[in-house]
């Protein structure tokens, strides 16, 4: 990486070239402002997270790597069994099916959104392979490839459409196969409705709506693993040769062919690339890793459950890899930190609480210009809090009756701060509607405004926080906020958080 | 397994009649779809949402009324007050989040509108789940109208709620395409869907033609949504994501962009569906396979769609 001076932009000349004869100004052949600038750019990152980013760019790609996935290494000696499964296998797992779904979303641009069926897909054909549901019980060197390869060979089926299809039509498709593939697990239990199979008659293939139990453990030539920690090292270690390979592959021919084939396929194509060998070769990829993947969530549940592989796994699986950025392969393994890791600290409300008062906290802090003005609006929340609640708890005493249950010191100060009426179901759900058309007024109106609406604003989110929202973190609340997290983070950076910004050719 | 059997006109009969129903549903859905699909090439994967929010609002609207037990109205007059709110709702919930969570990618790359889609569908259907739970309401038509059949012949029959269904829709079609052939604003739609950067420089307020595409889209999701609670009488959370699914379907068989497309598409998806649950084998539970399947039929055969122009990309 050699700095360029300030004084030259435009095109670098290397040293020692002749200087052409001609005029500066003149357009030139071959070199392109954009391209040739990128250094500058990179070097014009401001304050920390500029120095972050140049301090991660000086970093070897082992080092890198080390730096990464280092801490998962250490995670289990610090920790107790549940949390071990929660926070870091989970994690894991959800990590490499981010960077499976990576390289068909990120690098070859390719909107799949069936993929998680794969994963499935895994799950379910190992434990027809080895359970006691089926009856067999094949090692896992044997079962494993026949589950990579038969399910790159899904992918190979699911990506023929995309020889003929677009992007959004694409989507559908996929989107379908997911949905079919749902359908199908929910039912193929044999039972009155099922097909009747040429040859064989009704099989019981999925178990049905109850899913496919007592699913072996891995049984690498007869050494089972059977702990979570076992599984843990195991993933782990898949993890990074599967970062180690795609970062190898990213610098490779083809990984340069699958990004000239997500920014522009015409362009691509006129340029001989092989395209459709290209799109199907990332279906492929995709697909294998995510039956690989499903082997080991199978194994570690030892069941396969048709709940597990829907429309809520693939949305947790996208906001990752669009956190991460697309294309990045490092950035998944944040993005999946962060996913999973937040709404499974939501788990225990006073966990939750911390976090949720934190993040607004924090968000305001950060987001407010100048910074007087982020402390204007906290005090003025809380000011705006107390006044509220002392005028409620004087004409409507049922406003102010309830209490939160399990509070520690945040809770028990909430308690004089926040509405929480005896029988908040009906309010809280109108709140929350003003909530959100509270939250989108935020986007339109500017300056001294801002801070005026802002502050009514916090303090409504606190109260639909208490009164609603913390019931149901591990469901419905959760996907609520992934959800608003997708929209708001394309509309702030269109290339996920730790994705560089492309050119747009107009 | 039900065997093939070409005599037997009643069960032929009843899937044709209830797949018509279907089919007019579906039909009003994919309209929102196809419309939204020609004007800005995006796929609005919230739409399905839109239409189970149609469907929730009706309920309360019917519940304010006084349930249908004992309405405030008579019976045909508070199915037209459901309708008309919750057109009005909806019409409005698409144009805001046009105006949130589309609006500001214009200019982003094609797949990051597609994402922030597919966030505010979730956001939706969780919300609904949060605020509703995942219980299911029931309209009670029965109380409300009362459902009559009528016959023709010894083995066509078909309720009062099954030709409302269908009349409804095919009204509403007419409407929208009398709109969009004789007033100015359909006008102006056909011309930024034709080409959105001539028609701005014709002087035409491409964004109010946007919001009023999602506005008339939306609207015509939340009737196939009322529908679906008249003739099925139960309502839930999570009914956008499949019926939003075959809408699609339904917009992209008939050839995404086209409007007489998704009409057709609407019926043929709804007739699949019928004629697969009575007579394919386990058509019961896998009607939603051999929708897919034909999804995929059409697609190889024409990648179009059956009334689609071929598309001519620009360099």
């Amino acid at each position: 990486m050699s700095p360029v001076p300030e004084d030259r932009p435009g095109p670098i000349v290397p040293e020692g070239a002749p200087v052409p004869p001609d005029e500066p100004d003149r357009p030139r052949v071959g070199t392109d402002e954009w391209v040739a600038q990128v250094e500058q750019r990179r070097e014009a990152g401001k304050g920390l997270t500029g120095v972050i980013a140049r301090a991660w760019e000086r970093v070897p790609p082992p080092g890198r790597l080390l730096l990464l996935l280092g801490p998962f290494a250490i995670f289990p000696f610090i920790t107790n069994e549940g949390n071990l499964f929660r926070y870091g296998l989970i994690t894991i797992i959800y990590a490499l099916l981010a960077i499976g779904l990576n390289v068909v979303v990120g690098f070859a641009g390719l909107l799949d959104l069936g993929y998680v069926a794969f994963f499935g897909f895994g799950a379910y054909l190992y434990g027809i392979m080895a359970s006691g549901h089926s009856g067999h019980h094949l090692q896992a060197e044997i079962a494993v490839p026949i589950v990579v390869v038969s399910t790159a060979l899904l992918g190979l089926l699911l990506g023929l459409t995309s020889w003929r299809l677009l992007g959004d039509y694409l989507a559908i498709v996929t989107l379908f196969f997911l949905q079919a593939f749902v359908i199908f697990v929910n039912n193929a239990n044999g039972g009155l409705n099922d097909f009747s199979y040429p040859f064989v008659g009704k099989v019981d293939l999925t178990g049905g709506a109850n899913g496919l139990d007592q699913i072996d453990p891995l049984n690498w030539f007869g050494f089972k693993i059977t702990t979570t920690r076992g599984y843990y090292f195991y993933t782990l270690i898949a993890l990074a040769l599967v970062m180690t390979m795609l970062f190898f592959v990213n610098s490779s021919r083809t990984g340069r062919a699958w990004r000239a084939l997500r920014e522009d396929p015409l362009a691509a194509e006129v340029m001989s690339t092989p395209v459709n060998r290209l799109k199907l070769l990332a279906f492929m990829f995709g697909a294998a890793v995510a039956g690989f993947t499903g082997t080991i969530f199978g194994a570690v549940q030892s069941g396969a459950f048709p709940g597990d592989y829907d429309v809520g796994l693939l949305i947790t699986i996208y906001a990752i890899v669009i956190l991460g950025g697309l294309g990045s392969i490092g950035g998944v393994v944040i993005g999946a930190l962060i996913v999973n890791g937040a709404p499974e600290l939501l788990r225990s409300s006073s966990n939750a609480r911390f976090l949720f008062y934190g993040v607004l906290v924090l968000a305001v802090l950060f987001a407010m210009r100048p910074w007087y003005r982020s402390l204007v609006v906290l005090a003025g929340t809380v000011l705006f809090g107390l006044a509220v609640h002392a005028i409620v708890a004087a004409t409507w005493s049922r406003g102010t009756a309830g209490h939160i249950e399990g509070a520690g010191t945040l809770g028990r100060a909430l308690d004089h701060w926040v509405l929480l009426p005896s029988h908040p179901e009906r309010i809280a759900g109108w709140a929350y509607f003003a909530l959100i058309v509270a939250a989108l007024v935020l986007t339109i109106v500017r300056g001294w405004w801002r801070v005026v609406v802002l502050i009514p604003t916090l303090y409504l989110a606190a109260f639909v926080w208490e009164n609603k929202l913390v019931e149901q973190v591990s469901g419905a609340t959760r996907l609520i906020l992934l959800g608003a997290l997708l929209v708001v983070i394309m509309n702030v950076r269109p290339a996920g958080i730790f994705g560089t910004a492309r050119v747009e050719v107009v | 397994m039900r065997s093939l059997a070409p005599l037997n006109w009643s069960l032929f009969f009843g899937e044709l009649v209830s797949g018509l129903t279907l089919g007019s549903i579906y039909a009003l859905i994919a309209l929102g779809y196809t419309m939204v699909y020609g004007i800005l090439k995006l796929l609005n994967f919230a739409h399905g949402d839109v239409y189970m929010i149609g469907a929730f609002v009706a309920f309360f609207v019917l519940q304010w009324l006084g349930g249908p037990l004992s309405p405030a109205v008579t019976g045909w007059l508070a199915i037209a007050i459901m309708f008309a709110v919750a057109m009005l709702a909806c019409g409005a919930l698409g144009v805001g989040i046009e105006r949130f969570a589309y609006r500001p990618l214009r200019a982003a790359p094609r797949i990051a509108p597609l994402i922030s889609a597919l966030g505010v569908s979730i956001f939706l259907q969780n919300s609904a789940l949060l605020l509703w739970g995942p219980q299911f309401r029931d309209y009670g038509t029965f109380d409300l109208i009362g459902v009559h059949s009528y016959s023709i012949g010894k083995n066509f029959f078909i309720s009062n709620i099954q030709i409302l269904t269908i009349s409804v829709s095919i009204g509403l079609m007419i409407v929208l395409a009398l709109v969009i052939a004789r007033t100015r604003s359909g006008k102006a739609m056909r011309a930024v869907s034709f080409d959105r950067e001539a028609a701005e420089m014709m002087g035409i307020d491409v964004d109010r033609v946007i919001s009023f595409t999602f506005f008339v889209g939306s609207a015509l999701a939340a009737a196939g949504g009322v529908m679906f609670g008249i003739v099925f009488g139960q309502i839930f959370s999570l009914m956008g994501f499949t019926a939003g699914l075959k809408g699609f379907t339904a917009a992209v068989v008939g050839g995404i962009g086209s409007i007489p497309g998704a009409m057709l598409g609407g019926f043929l998806i709804g007739l699949t569906e019928a004629f697969a649950t009575g007579y394919l084998p386990g058509g019961s539970v896998y009607a939603n396979l051999y929708v897919f399947a034909l999804l995929i039929t059409i697609f190889l055969v024409r990648p179009t769609g059956l009334l689609g122009s071929p598309v001519i990309r620009k360099v």
